[in-house]
């Protein structure tokens, strides 16, 4: 039972880390790439790292996986964050579907040199 | 059941590495690359937890802790030198 439980986690975490790696190769610009590697990717190693405190029924060990598991959850989204912020602020071309771009009505000046240096 | 497991997800792994390394070397814009070294670190978290189980030796889950430290100073780092280069 604990043996198929760790089996499925795993292989499901794989196939989502799978699906990561495909989309960062065919999405057409880099904020929808950080959509796949972000979300998709984090929940891969979090299916598998919660395989591993499953696999190992030992105390210490799965408190080990369980707070890797936390510490991704936590920076994941703040790496992605601040990456974005910061492409966004250098002009990376957006792909040409794109409709909305809340943050340009607000900081007009996009790629200029006034934005890089004033930190958020 | 235990056998063949781990040896299936490591296969799908290294497939979705190859993948990751594909965007690596292509990507048109640096930070294109370096959310690609993020999803790289990350893979890598996922293949030393898998390989923890595959070889019944939980050391490799420490190896997965310090990955996830480090790729996460390692993106921090790389986004203040996007930003203060200024081009993408």
């Amino acid at each position: 039972m604990t043996a198929s439980l760790a089996a499925g986690l795993m292989v499901v975490g794989a196939a989502s880390m799978l699906i990561a790696a495909v989309g960062v190769v065919r999405m057409p610009d880099l904020f929808t790439r950080m959509h796949a590697t972000s979300k998709a990717g984090s929940l891969g190693a979090g299916l598998i790292l919660l395989a591993v405190a499953v696999h190992y029924g030992d105390l210490g060990i799965s408190a080990r996986a369980l707070a890797t598991l936390a510490f991704i959850l936590l920076t994941a989204p703040i790496a992605a964050h601040v990456i974005g912020r910061a492409a966004y602020f250098v002009g990376v071309p957006f792909w040409e579907g794109t409709l909305v771009d809340e943050l340009r009505t607000r900081q007009p000046h996009r790629g200029s040199k006034e934005d890089l240096t004033g930190h958020p | 059941m235990m056998e063949t497991i781990p040896s299936l997800t490591l296969g799908i792994l290294v497939v979705a590495l190859l993948l990751a390394f594909v965007r690596l070397l292509r990507g048109p814009t640096l930070p294109d690359r370096v959310i690609a070294l993020d999803l790289i670190s990350t893979l890598c978290v996922g293949i030393s937890a898998v390989y923890a189980i595959a070889v019944r030796n939980p050391v490799f889950l420490d190896v997965a802790i310090l990955l996830a430290l480090i790729s996460f100073l390692g993106t921090i780092a790389f986004a203040q030198y996007v930003r203060k280069r200024g081009q993408p």
